[in-house]
């Protein structure tokens, strides 16, 4: 159908330097309690990030579709927002990353957490159509009873050990 | 015969293709030993074969010429008869031209060419031929890799074996080669033929040979390989390395001066891509090529080169200086490959011809330099390319002042002299001369650029100071004008790197920092011609050591000082300065050894120790003279606390203990006398106690006691026996003129210990916690006076709660009589006498109804101290003390391997039952002190019993005991009565477990784990438990992953999950929960069938534990809850 690629030429970022949080968490405080913050919610994504560009093998966070950032987190309201990025108006993958992300998140966070997942405003040509279809349960149910795309999600998520 | 027969039927095994290559490599093996124990001559071997090497079917003929090749490859060593090598070599040649069996004919080539110093050598005709009909015949690029490669080798065998041969063919060669290598992709293959370029090149070394004729073309066969790039990088693992083959490329390229109009220009070329490996190998290559071309054929590309190096210096150099300690002995910025390549070219490039100097000297960024070090004065100001201009010029020019003597002079003579006048060292006055700037304000002109410029030029010169001075061929350093130069401004310059470390405030490090290393450059050099005079070297150390001791907090200033300091002693002692040792000693170490001395000082006390015990251990010297410092100052301070009750210096005194333990005893192995220095301070310890009669204020706390007990211990554990023998004696002095003595005749009744209600005074407490740790210290060897009433007073005072005391009993019991082989003259009483003395004697003099016992020599429940330790007499405390005391003892039979810790694991055990054998309630306390004693008897201890302290240890010894203890503790734990006393059982058991080798447990799994996982829930019950909790959970994730426990982990699968789900939610302990949640996980490994039902619980303790407090444990519950949904939502088990 379409000859040549979505997006000829991507932009590639660095990838920051992640700070870690382990080092100063492993407190002795057996009461202490960490909350659940946008930095292990961004970590609980490190799988997501391996999803590689279709055309291009670069990773989510090189193309900056997901940073740190665009993680927002209220442990105390139990409510998670990603908002990702598409590297172009028409990308076709923009569905099956919200997808990866929302199976993930719900699958590593406590049940009582409402997730939300949005494309940036702006950034996708059916911003509107992609965010609906994310949030809605009953859709999100439905796409996961087809066996074609549960097996695509959990391949996107299972851990590669290269 | 039989040799014959067996051999045709090899010989058809071996032509025979369609049998296994086994098979082959089996009926090689048969021939070539027939051939090599003589039974078969080669010649036979060809009569033979004759019909297999001769035959038109050219299957069997090629198989029959490499199995002819193979033979002689067996044969390398073997002496054959010329005539045969003749022929031989003569028929390979020939068949090399019959591509069907070229392979024989290679391999039997080169097994020939390659006969070297044995009878029977391929004449030179013959490899000629060889080389011509190889030249002629053999098509290399439309073979195989692997005779592709037989072919390199060859080439490479040839030119190595025969060159007079080889040059007489001349251009042939040349053409070969070139025809060779032309197109090869293979990287085993292309590392022979580089190899092979190389020994051409060196083979025709003559400008009107084939090599130079031929150049270009060879060249550009060579050179389209550079750089060198994998395409292929996995599933190759008997590839070369692209290092090596790149070294391979370099070697060729550089190998002949013919190359250079075309190399250098490609070269130049390849290090203007981005790509960095092509940086990286065109530095690498052109330094070779340098070394190799010759200074005449490389001048006419110094221009060229000397902008490449610049570029690839400004490109690779971040602008990030470091201020931080770290970097006081390094360049103090990151330095890539490309930059570290091109540094090395650079001063490749110097050393061989100085006039590149030249370029270098002349350039216009350079020479700007001195504008962009004079526009700011504090690094921090500077833009990025400022920075960049500083950090690359001074690499540069220190970079070129390293590469030699003249070198450096010419750097010197150029830039120093400008330098000192930007800085404002000099002034130049109308007439052009340079005067010497004695009273200038430097202090206003600190450029911080300048500064570092300085301090590299002035490191690199002084590595170039000869190492040996009576090196008499080089004239000595003072001679060389950059010596002189340094000389002239050696003052100034160290005033200047001074008044820029005082200047310094706490905001800015930079300043101390330039300030600091700069003095330490001064103070580098070496010998005794160094352009540092001895005045000025001690003016560097003054300065520093003023620093150490004017600081009152830890700046890093300070311990810029102290480094710097540190490194100087290290580099004395390195190179035996003795003139600059004595300096140092006088200015450095007798100061700061003052400063601990003195009380009053403005420096708190550990920094004081740290820096003195830092600079002190540069060597053995100084060392001896901190010892002495340190105990004086122990001395004076332990006075002053007895005398005026001065806290701060008992403190003080801690904190000196502490340091000795901490800094000096690690490296007594290393440093000579530091021992007996050590022994002498244990001594003037004692001397000290001994002599303070009176303690007039008590202890607030036990720190110094117990830094006292741990030095003691330890300086007795590093002496040698004799040392131990005069600390033991000096120790049993000071305790025979105490109050101590009189508790020696206690005697060890039930109604005398009872009495003992009033303690110990502080002073005595002292006395004997020390003399314990002395005790505990000591070598079997070592002799300890009048052992029988010291075990006495030993087991007083344990049984009045002195726990060093009964763990000096303990180590006692350990060595008794083990000392010198067995005949042991030096103590006075036996190990029997010992374990009468602490379990009969006291019944002697003690409650008459039970004197029958007396005569038996066990030390059963039925003793008095058994009968203290079960509750028959006294108060708890004292059963409680009992049971410690008896632990102990205990441990040091344990381990010795003595019958009798039977009988005291049978009185712990009694101890742990609800009801004791005459029908009275234990105590709780009693119970748990009793089940804590089974942790005192397995466990490591670092406080006694162990190798350091020379304990006797028997091999195996907690094996023995896990397998007395276990049987017992079992049934136990079924026949229990009440909850109370289960638990402790347990407790007692979990001890037992968890601290033997995890083999052990491995090996009876099946016995164990159904006790592991009731101990588990038992536990974790009461939070008090949640650490031997933890070492059980431990001992079980051990046996989950070991092969050896996975039949009866599966058998148990259901149990396990269950416990396992519990403590996944177990509130008291983090680690335990994160440690059951990755046992989960590695359950997974279990047959499907056996976890595949759990799936439901264990998801929902997983999902539970997802929204745990704790991050760790939430993000093993992630990868848990991954894992196991995998399994259950595949639609197949595997």
């Amino acid at each position: 159908m379409v000859s040549g690629l979505i997006n000829e030429n991507p932009i590639v970022y660095e990838i920051k330097e992640r700070r870690d949080v382990r080092a100063y968490s492993s407190n002795t405080d057996e009461l202490s309690v960490d909350a659940i913050d946008q930095l292990e919610v961004f970590d609980i994504l490190f799988v997501c990030l391996d999803i590689k560009d279709p055309e291009h093998p670069y990773s989510l966070e090189q193309l900056k579709v997901l940073t740190e950032d665009s993680v927002e987190v209220d442990d105390s309201k139990s409510r998670v927002r990603v908002t990702f990025t598409p590297t172009v108006e028409h990308c076709s993958m923009a569905t099956i990353i919200g997808l990866c992300v929302r199976v993930k998140l719900m699958r590593s966070l406590p049940s009582r957490y409402k997730i939300d997942i949005r494309v940036a405003p702006g950034t996708h040509a059916t911003e509107a159509a992609v965010n609906k279809q994310l949030n809605d349960k009953e859709r999100v149910a439905a796409a996961l009873e087809n066996p074609n795309l549960v097996e695509m999600v959990d391949e996107c998520l299972s851990p590669s050990f290269e | 015969m039989a040799a014959l027969n067996n051999l045709t039927e090899h010989l058809e095994a071996f032509v025979d293709v369609t049998r296994s290559p086994t098979h082959h490599a089996e009926s090689l093996k048969a021939i070539a030993t027939s051939l090599e124990k003589s039974v078969l001559s080669i010649n036979q071997l060809v009569v033979e074969m004759d019909m297999y090497l001769t035959t038109t079917d050219d299957v069997v003929r090629a198989r029959g010429i490499l199995l002819l090749a193979e033979m002689l490859d067996y044969l390398k060593s073997k002496p054959l008869d010329n005539a045969v090598v003749n022929s031989l070599v003569g028929f390979f040649t020939a068949k090399l031209a019959e591509w069907r069996s070229v392979r024989g004919a290679l391999s039997g080539c080169l097994a020939l060419i390659k006969r070297k110093g044995v009878a029977g050598l391929v004449t030179a005709t013959d490899a000629e031929a060889v080389a011509k009909s190889m030249a002629q015949s053999v098509q290399v690029q439309s073979l195989a890799l692997y005779d592709r490669k037989l072919c390199f080798e060859l080439l490479e065998c040839l030119l190595e074996q025969y060159p007079e041969a080889m040059i007489n063919l001349g251009d042939l060669m040349v053409y070969a080669t070139c025809e060779a290598i032309d197109g090869e992709k293979d990287p085993p293959c292309l590392m022979v033929a580089f190899h092979v370029v190389e020994l051409l090149a060196r083979l025709f070394p003559s400008p009107s040979g084939p090599v130079a004729s031929e150049a270009s073309d060879l060249f550009e066969f060579i050179s389209c390989y550079f750089p060198l790039h994998y395409t292929h990088t996995k599933g190759d693992e008997a590839s070369i390395p692209r290092e090596d083959l790149s070294r391979g490329l370099s070697l060729a390229i550089s190998s002949t001066p013919f190359f250079e109009p075309y190399a250098i220009p490609l070269l130049l070329e390849k290090l203007s891509s981005s790509l960095p490996v092509a940086k990286v190998d065109s530095l690498k290559c052109l330094k070779d090529c340098a070394v190799n071309y010759g200074v005449n054929r490389m001048k006419k590309h110094y221009e060229g080169i000397w902008s490449a190096i610049k570029d690839a210096l400004y490109a690779s150099t971040g602008t990030d200086l470091s201020f931080g300690l770290e970097s006081l002995t390094s360049p103090g910025f990151e330095m890539n490959e490309i930059h570290r390549e091109a540094v090395n070219l650079l001063q490749r490039l110097v050393k061989q011809d100085i006039s590149f100097l030249g370029l270098v000297a002349d350039d216009i960024r350079v020479k700007m330099i001195f504008d962009t070090i004079s526009r700011y004065s504090r690094y921090e100001e500077m833009l990025d390319t400022s920075k960049l201009e500083v950090l690359v010029v001074s690499q540069i020019l220190s970079v070129s002042a390293r590469a030699s003597v003249e070198s450096c002079n010419t750097i010197f003579e150029t830039f120093f002299v400008r330098l000192m006048n930007t800085l404002g060292i000099v002034e130049s006055t109308s007439t052009g001369d340079l005067v010497h700037n004695e009273n200038s304000t430097v202090s206003t002109r600190l450029y911080h650029g300048g500064l570092h410029l300085c301090i590299e030029l002035l490191t690199a010169s002084k590595d170039l100071i000869p190492s040996s001075e009576e090196d008499s061929s080089t004239p000595g350093c003072a001679q060389q004008s950059w010596c002189s130069i340094v000389n002239k401004f050696s003052a100034s310059l160290i005033e200047a790197f001074t008044s820029a470390v005082q200047s310094s405030n706490d905001d800015c490090t930079a300043d101390a920092y330039l300030g600091v290393k700069g003095l330490l450059a001064m103070g580098m050099f070496r010998g005794g011609s160094s352009p540092v005079s001895r005045s000025e070297y001690e003016k560097i150390l003054t300065t520093l050591t003023s620093i150490i001791a004017a600081n009152s907090a830890k700046t890093v200033k300070w311990e810029l000082a102290l480094k710097a300091l540190v490194c100087m002693g290290s580099f004395i002692d390195q190179y035996h300065e003795s003139e600059k040792a004595m300096s140092y000693m006088g200015i450095v170490v007798e100061n700061l050894v003052s400063l601990v001395r003195s009380s009053h000082c403005s420096l708190p006390h550990p920094m004081i120790l740290e820096a003195t015990s830092e600079v002190c251990s540069t060597s053995p010297t100084y060392v001896e003279k901190m010892v002495q410092g340190f105990e004086e100052a122990f001395c004076s301070s332990f006075s002053d606390f007895c005398v005026n009750g001065n806290f701060k210096s008992i403190e003080n005194c801690s904190q000196l203990l502490e340091c000795v333990t901490n800094k000096l005893l690690p490296r007594v192995t290393e440093i000579d006398g530091l021992e007996k220095s050590l022994v002498s301070f244990a001594i003037s310890m004692w001397n000290q106690i001994e002599s303070s009669v009176v303690f007039s204020y008590a202890f607030n706390g036990r720190e110094f006691v117990e830094a006292a007990m741990k030095t003691m211990r330890q300086i007795v554990g590093v002496a040698s026996v004799n040392s131990q023998n005069s600390i033991i004696q000096k120790a049993y002095n000071v305790i025979s003129l105490s109050t101590l003595p009189a508790m020696e005749s206690i005697p060890l009744t039930f109604a005398a210990l009872e009495g003992l209600q009033h303690d110990l005074s502080t002073r005595d407490e002292l006395i004997l916690s020390l003399f314990a740790s002395v005790i505990i210290g000591a070598s079997p060897m070592a002799s300890i006076p009048d052992v029988k009433s010291l075990i006495k007073l030993f087991m007083v005072s344990s049984l009045k709660g002195y726990i060093p005391a009964a763990q000096a009993l303990g180590s006692m019991v350990n060595k008794l009589g083990v000392g010198s082989g067995g005949t042991n003259t030096s103590s006075d009483c036996s190990l029997e006498e010992a374990c009468d003395i602490i379990f009969h004697e006291s019944f002697e003099s003690g409650n008459t109804n039970s004197s029958d016992v007396t005569s038996k020599t066990i030390c059963g429940s039925e003793t008095l101290l058994a009968k203290i330790c079960l509750g028959f007499y006294g108060s708890l405390d004292l059963q409680t003390r009992a049971i410690t005391g008896l632990a102990w003892i205990g441990k040091g039979l344990l381990m010795r391997g003595d019958k009798r810790v039977n009988e005291i694991a049978l009185v712990l055990v009694e101890c742990l039952k609800s009801t004791n054998s005459s029908g009275n309630a234990l105590h709780p306390t009693a119970m748990k002190h009793a089940a804590d004693a089974f942790l005192t008897l397995m466990s490591d201890s670092e406080a006694c019993l162990n190798r350091k302290l020379h304990a006797v240890i028997r091999p195996l010894y907690k094996q023995r005991f896990f397998s007395i203890t276990v049987p017992i503790l079992e049934s136990l734990i079924v026949n229990s009565q009440t909850p109370l006393s289960r638990t402790m059982l347990h407790v007692a058991l979990a001890h037992v477990i968890s601290n033997v080798p995890v083999t052990v447990i491995l090996d009876n799994t099946k016995k164990l784990l159904p006790v592991i996982l009731e101990g588990l829930s038992v536990l974790s019950v009461d939070s008090v438990h949640k650490e031997i909790l933890f070492s059980l959970l431990l001992v079980l994730s051990g046996t989950l992953t070991d092969i050896k426990g996975r039949q009866s982990v599966s058998d148990n699968a259901h149990r396990i999950i269950e416990c396992l789900v519990k403590l996944a939610s177990y509130s008291h302990l983090m680690v335990v929960r994160e440690t059951a949640i990755q046992c989960l996980a590695t359950l997974l490994e279990l047959p499907h069938r056996r976890i595949y039902p759990f799936r439901r619980e264990v998801l929902q303790a997983v999902t539970k534990a997802l929204d745990d407090p704790k991050r760790r444990v939430r993000e093993e519950a992630i990868k848990c809850r991954q894992a196991w949904t995998s399994i259950s939502s595949r639609s197949t088990p595997f």
